[in-house]
Order: C-alpha cells, then sequence, then structure tokens
C-alpha cells in the first residue's frame, strides 16, 4: 500500500506515521468544509424546518 | 472487495466504531483511545498490534484536536517539553516492558487484565462523579501534598505556581510507561495532574495537554511501528469514522446534558471492562460464545450510548426549534 512494503526499519515506520499525520489533516479540512457547507442544512432537516 | 488491503467489511465496521467512539469521546471531551486498544483486542488482533494502532489513533486525534483548539489554548512549553521527555523515556520502558511480557508468554493476560482494571476503574470513577456533586477534595489533598514537594530545582509554570523539576519528570514518566503499554494518550491522566497537581490553569491544561500528547503520541506510534506493530488500514479506518464523530459529538453538547447521560458512559466503559474478560474466558476455555459475547458488547455499548447522546440532542433541538417558531408566531401577532 502506497510502496510502503518496500520500506523497512525507521523508513517504514516514518511513513506509516506521516501517512496517519496526513491522513489527520485531510480529514480535519475535508470534514471542516463539509461542515460549513452542510451544517446548517442538516440542523434546519433536524429541526423540522 | 479489499479497501487498503483489508475487506470492505472490516473497514466499514471499523469506520463505523470509529464514528461511535468519536461522537462519544467527542462529547465528553475525551480522546477515546483507552477503547480502541481494547475493542482490537476483543476483535482478535494481537495485543503489541492493538497497542500499537492504539497509539498511532491517538496521534491522528490529537493532531486534529491540535488544529482545532489552534489559536484558542495557551501552552505553557516549557512545561510541555519537560512532560514530553519524561512521557517519551516511559513510553520506550513501557514498549521493553510489552517485548519482555511477550517473550514470557504473558502477554496477552497482562494487557487484558490491566484493561478489566482500567476500565473498570474508569467506569466507576465516572459513575461516582455522575451519582454525586463532589468537588474531589481527595484529588486536591494529594495535589497539595505533590506541589508541597520541593526537591530543586523547581520550575515556575504559567498561572504563577512552581513545581519541582523530578516531580514533572516523574509524573511525564509514569503516564508515559502506561501510554507504552496500553496504548492510550493519558489524557485523563495528564488534565487533572497538570490543572489540580501543578497548579496550571485550565485553558493553559487544554493546550499543553494536547501538545504533548500530539508530540508523544507520534513518538509512540513511531516506536511500534519500527516492529511492524501498526495496522495502517485499522488506523485509518477508524480516524476517518472517529474525526466525523467528534465533529457530531461536540455539536452534541450544545444541546443535550452531559450529566443526563454520563450514567450510561459509565455503564459503557464497564461494558468494554467485561468484554475484555469475556473474551479471555471465552479464550482460555474455548468457549466461542463468550467470544461473540465480548464484540456485542463492546460494539453494543457503544451503539446505544451514542445512539442517547444523538436522541437527546435532536429532540433538544427540535424542542428549541419549536419555542423559536412558537415565539417568532408570538412576536409577529
Amino acid at each position: 500500500m502506497f510502496g510502503i512494503e518496500t520500506l523497512s526499519g525507521n523508513a517504514k515506520a516514518l511513513a506509516l506515521v506521516g501517512l496517519v499525520f496526513v491522513q489527520a489533516i485531510s480529514l480535519y479540512v475535508v470534514y471542516g468544509a463539509l461542515g460549513q457547507v452542510l451544517g446548517p442544512r442538516i440542523r434546519s432537516a433536524l429541526r423540522g424546518e | 472487495m479489499e479497501i487498503l488491503g483489508m475487506s470492505a467489511l472490516m473497514v466499514a465496521t471499523f469506520t463505523g466504531f470509529g464514528l461511535l467512539i468519536g461522537i462519544l469521546f467527542g462529547f465528553f471531551g475525551m480522546g477515546g483511545s483507552f477503547l480502541v486498544t481494547p475493542a482490537l483486542l476483543v476483535m482478535g488482533f494481537r495485543s503489541e498490534v492493538a497497542v500499537g494502532s492504539g497509539l498511532a489513533f491517538v496521534f491522528g486525534t490529537s493532531v486534529i484536536g491540535a488544529l482545532k483548539h489552534r489559536g484558542l489554548g495557551q501552552v505553557d512549553y516549557k512545561l510541555a517539553v519537560l512532560m514530553v521527555v519524561g512521557m517519551t523515556s516511559g513510553i520506550e520502558v513501557g514498549k521493553y516492558v510489552i517485548e519482555f511480557l511477550s517473550a514470557a508468554g504473558a502477554l496477552d493476560l497482562f494487557i487484558s487484565v490491566a484493561y478489566i482494571g482500567l476500565l473498570a476503574i474508569v467506569g466507576l470513577v465516572t459513575l461516582r462523579d455522575a451519582r454525586s456533586d463532589d468537588d474531589g477534595d481527595d484529588g486536591s489533598r494529594f495535589a497539595e501534598k505533590l506541589r508541597n514537594v520541593r526537591i530543586p530545582p523547581t520550575i515556575s509554570l504559567n498561572g504563577g505556581s512552581s513545581v519541582s523539576l523530578w516531580i514533572i519528570l516523574a509524573v511525564g514518566f509514569g503516564i508515559g510507561i502506561l501510554s507504552g503499554i496500553l496504548g492510550v494518550g493519558g489524557g485523563f491522566l495528564l488534565m487533572p495532574a497538570m490543572m489540580y497537581g501543578f497548579g496550571v490553569p485550565a485553558a493553559v491544561a487544554v493546550g499543553t495537554d494536547i501538545l504533548q500528547i500530539t508530540l508523544s503520541g507520534a513518538f509512540g506510534a513511531f516506536t511500534y511501528a519500527q516492529s511492524g506493530y501498526l495496522n495502517l488500514p485499522v488506523v485509518a479506518s477508524l480516524l476517518t469514522g472517529s474525526a466525523l464523530g467528534a465533529r457530531i459529538g461536540a455539536a452534541a453538547t450544545s444541546l443535550a446534558n452531559e450529566d443526563d447521560i454520563k450514567g450510561y458512559f459509565a455503564a459503557m466503559l464497564l461494558a468494554g471492562s467485561l468484554a475484555v474478560a469475556s473474551k479471555n474466558l471465552g479464550n482460555a476455555f474455548d468457549v466461542s460464545v463468550l467470544q461473540t459475547v465480548s464484540i456485542v458488547l463492546i460494539l453494543g455499548s457503544a451503539l446505544v450510548v451514542s445512539a442517547a447522546v444523538l436522541y437527546s440532542s435532536i429532540t433538544e433541538l427540535r424542542a428549541n426549534g419549536v419555542s423559536e417558531a412558537t415565539d417568532a408566531h408570538a412576536k409577529a401577532d
């Protein structure tokens, strides 16, 4: 996956932790944008408006 | 079909479980790591992988937490650096303990017993907290004793208090060992240690807590990944669900009453403790139904309690909507 299998030891560990880091930032950005776009609509729908 | 080298069903299961954990711990303001590792144990992952993946999950959630709190949290960098030094040393020792226990063939039993105890203690403390208005005098007395230890050099902290360097390192080291052995972030210990033990103001404690958990979580995940004990597809799926759930849980805090649901949350932690015990009994006596019970207990209780959070929030949101509409009509008349 993502060519990580070809790495070993410290390089592999660093790549794995780096991927978790990148994923966390991506999720923060994507969910943040989705929240801004869809948040008010979902709130209105739940309120039954 | 496979996603990230794991079956689509498993990816959906872990993402769904991550979502539930995110809702719960976003609502109750905790990291959620101490339910991830036991869930992985119950699902049959090796203890080392459960701990290593738990630490990677801690790292991912704390990065998101740090981004959310940026600009809000004040950080005591001196305290953060000292705590990280203590915690990373503790994590390293924790990993050696894990390797020693693994070589002795006692690792699975040790981790399971530790989690049965940890979840039971945190569950009982939460239950007591939900049922009483006690302001924790015992903790205050302990904190005062901690601050009165004056072994030089002492370090001045934000908020005006000063604490012995050795106490800070020792507390960090102790929490680090726990983190390294159990794969938890340790926020549930770090926050009270900083606020009550070191006298750091709450706003500074939150910012410092997130920074040091991010750094020590990265170190812990790296340490375990070096030995191949990090399951990336599991961590990625859990993180995808929990990042979304944490937003929902955080939004629910302004709607649902935390005290109403705290009792259920405590029951869920106790169910987690029972789940790990059930899994081990099932393995020891080769009773497959106990293994099924353990999975149902841990996933089912998380589902029930997060559903309670959502139900309570939506009910409150609708009630607010109705009263706002009534007020608007009254004003128009």
